[in-house]
């Protein structure tokens, strides 16, 4: 039925667009000419068909809140006073019973509930009706509205821009709508989880056993939320990969906007820029199956005590990772520095090297500085390549040979697999997302502001 | 044509052309068959030009003459752009400036280059001037690097403006401040030789007035190439004139000969505003 509605929608619009089109062309040929009309005949017709679309369009999205919740309602008013749920739960339990009983397999069901299928799919019907003959109706009263308008004179060019307007602002709005949605879906479950283990002892508790007792007489799972570890192993490896991924990519980046030949430069970026491509999953393999074995060996060559699943390979990883992200934004910056600097100094005498350690990194130092914030908050929020290499356990240490959590291992851990989903432990995953959110949105914020400043500065 | 501006530059230091035009004895450049490519593009056509000692010597003509590309060929700053090519012959003091051996970073500390566009550092204005003499190595103190700093924005008469204000940054002053100040920063390393890429085309009449006023007092002590844009300037600054037209050098000689007697028909319509 909705595939029909939508077909529909889009033959009303054709044909709305065309009589549209036909009746401006009409005016041109008694009026003498298409410069005696206000608008083109295009615009008149898109102007028609949107005022028969867009109705029909509202119509949908009502219809698409509303209907079943109707439909629900009617066949819970028709089921026998005995079998009328009470809770939430029985709600549940009868509705799926309404629906196979609508779907017509009837066995084993009470005659009630049967009845009350019948009634959901009478209602059903009833509303795939309403769906098609007030939203044609609407159509229909839409086009009427847009197309008494038309005139030589009527500005359709001005109405169509309105709508085009509303449609992009719709667009923005499910962007922004979408984020705050989350942060405020977040925040609500953590504050559910600080109602459970007080958020003091979140913060700063130091460990971290997250395993809380399904039964009233299970042993040993009382459950232990200092998320310190979490935190510690997070920036330790964070750490590593910023060692990186810093010199590294600031360095590829001096090289590529001041040294490379353009030939070099043409080649160079884009294979650089393919390494931000690689999906985090081959790197995560990468990291446990090659480098974190040969950390392990090297280390043992050395005679030191190197856990298999170490942070210094996760970070290094990482630090890999990251580079295009350093590289990229830091050679933007540099090149935004403007030519006249370069000359003037190298107009001193001054070698390339002393230019760029003395002129040129100074003042794209703002946008380094930026994009070094977004290189971390990129790494903070990794996920993929840490649950490969960086392991569970989360040990409080700051040593880069032992195996150390993260925050978003953690997530991922706790929220995989059959969950409780108002135990401590699975909240506990909306409060870590919720400081792990609140960390990146703070070096984003921090970072754009830097940007912001920096701009200035130039234009 | 303002030409009566030009007999102030009676001063200038009389020297015979001999033989070939732009040739004069005792010269501080000499520039023999000099031809630049950029690409494909022939920019500058065999110019051959003496520049004399402690003295203003101005390049004029039409836009894309080829003088500024001949004045970035003087400390070789054509070095950085990727595309060109120079031949031919340059020499300061009889020496070869394109020769491999010679080290291009102290060829640039003895001629230093002052900018169409005031181009100072985001720095502080100390940190602006200090920035040759650091770089070079000319201080071995301080208190020497303060001395440096002050004289040069002496004599580049910016000290009194800004005497008070040298950790302020030098971005923040005016237009014209600004490229005094670019002029002392070229001064602080006691370069030779200064060129003038039209250094008051983005000024105001008066901060023009001021710069010009500051090359007549520091011509006595340097050897300073200037290309403008400006005739009156060329007039008003200069003791010599080499009149470029299409990548050719048309005409050289003293300023006043140019502005009153020029050999070259291209010369007097340039000059008589018949074109450019």
């Amino acid at each position: 039925m909705m595939l029909i509605y939508v077909i529909g929608m889009l033959l009303v619009a054709a044909g709305a667009y065309m009589a549209g089109r036909q009746r401006s062309a009409s005016f041109a040929v008694a009026g003498g000419g298409l410069a005696r009309l206000h608008s083109l005949p295009s615009y008149h017709g898109f102007y028609v068909a949107l005022a028969a679309v867009a109705p029909m369009l509202v119509w949908l999205i009502v219809w698409l809140f509303a209907a079943h919740r109707i439909v629900d309602a009617q066949a819970i008013a028709a089921l026998p006073d005995n079998l009328t749920p009470v809770d939430p739960l029985t709600y549940g339990a009868r509705m799926r019973e309404i629906y196979q009983a609508a779907s017509g397999s009837t066995q084993g069901l009470e005659p009630g509930v049967v009845a009350a299928g019948e009634t959901l799919d009478l209602w059903r019907t009833v509303a795939d009706w309403a769906l098609l003959i007030v939203g044609f109706a609407l159509a229909v009263l839409g086009f009427f509205w847009g197309a008494r308008q038309l005139s030589p004179e009527f500005r359709a060019r001005n109405g169509v821009e309105r709508w085009v307007k509303v449609m992009l602002i719709a667009c923005a709005s499910v962007a922004v709508l979408t984020t705050v949605g989350i942060v405020f879906s977040v925040l609500f479950e953590t504050l559910r989880f600080f109602s459970k283990v007080p958020w003091y002892e979140f913060l700063f508790g130091l460990q971290w056993s997250p395993q809380t007792a399904i039964r009233a007489d299970q042993i040993g799972s009382s459950g232990a939320f200092g998320a310190v570890p979490l935190f510690a192993g997070t920036t330790l490896i964070m750490l590593i990969a910023m060692l990186v991924a810093g010199p590294v990519g600031l360095f590829a980046a001096i090289y590529m906007a001041e040294y490379a030949s353009p030939k070099v430069r043409a080649v160079a970026k884009p294979v650089l820029e393919v390494l931000a491509g690689v999906p985090t999953v081959v790197f995560g393999f990468f990291a446990a199956l090659t480098v974190a074995p040969f950390i392990r060996s090297t280390g043992e060559s050395l005679g030191l005590n190197v856990a298999s699943e170490s942070a210094l390979a996760a970070g290094l990883v990482m630090g890999v990772m990251i580079i295009p992200f350093v590289s990229s934004l830091s050679d933007d910056v540099i090149n935004a520095v403007p030519q006249s600097l370069r000359d003037g100094s190298y107009g001193m005498g001054a070698t390339k090297s002393e230019t760029i350690k003395r002129v040129i990194l100074p003042a794209a130092l703002p946008g380094i500085v930026s994009a070094f914030m977004l290189a971390i908050s990129r790494a903070v929020g990794e996920t993929m390549i840490v649950v490969m290499a960086a392991g569970l356990a989360g040990n409080l240490t700051f040593n880069p040979l032992e195996a150390v959590t993260t925050v978003t291992v953690q997530i991922k851990t706790l929220l995989v697999g059959d969950q409780e989903f108002d135990s401590a432990k699975t909240l506990s995953a909306f409060a870590l997302g919720f400081v792990l959110f609140f960390f990146t949105l703070v070096l984003n914020f921090i970072a754009l502001r830097i940007v912001q400043r920096y701009r200035e500065q130039y234009d | 044509m303002d030409v009566s501006a030009a007999s102030v530059a009676k001063s200038a230091p009389g020297r015979a052309v001999a033989g070939q035009p732009g040739v004069s004895p005792d010269p501080k450049i000499i520039a023999r068959d000099v031809n630049v490519y950029y690409g494909e593009k022939h920019a500058l056509k065999n110019v051959t030009v003496d520049v004399p000692e402690k003295a203003v010597m101005a390049f004029i003509g039409p836009s894309g003459c080829g003088k500024s590309t001949f004045l970035r060929c003087i400390n070789r700053m054509n070095d950085t752009v990727a595309s060109a090519r120079v031949t031919g012959l340059i020499q300061i003091d009889d020496q070869d400036i394109y020769d491999p051996s010679l080290d291009v970073v102290q060829l640039r500390a003895r001629v230093g280059m002052v900018f169409q566009k005031p181009n100072p550092f985001p720095k502080s204005i100390y940190e602006n001037v200090a920035y040759g003499p650091r770089i070079h190595g000319l201080a071995r103190s301080k208190a020497e690097l303060d001395e440096i700093v002050e004289s040069s924005l002496k004599k580049a008469s910016l000290w009194n403006e800004v005497k008070d204000r040298l950790g302020d940054t030098g971005t923040g002053l005016s237009g014209g401040q600004q490229q005094r100040l670019c002029i002392a920063r070229a001064i602080a390393v006691s370069p030779e030789i200064i060129l003038m890429d039209e250094p008051c085309s983005a000024l105001d009449p008066i901060a023009t007035a001021r710069v010009e006023e500051l090359i007549e007092e520091i011509r006595r002590n340097y050897t300073i190439v200037i290309v403008t844009h400006s005739m009156q300037q060329a007039a008003r600054v200069s003791q010599r004139v080499a009149f470029f037209h299409l990548g050719v050098l048309v005409e050289t000689g003293q300023t006043e000969k140019i502005f009153t007697s020029p050999e070259d028909k291209r010369t007097q319509d340039y000059i008589t505003g018949r074109f450019g």
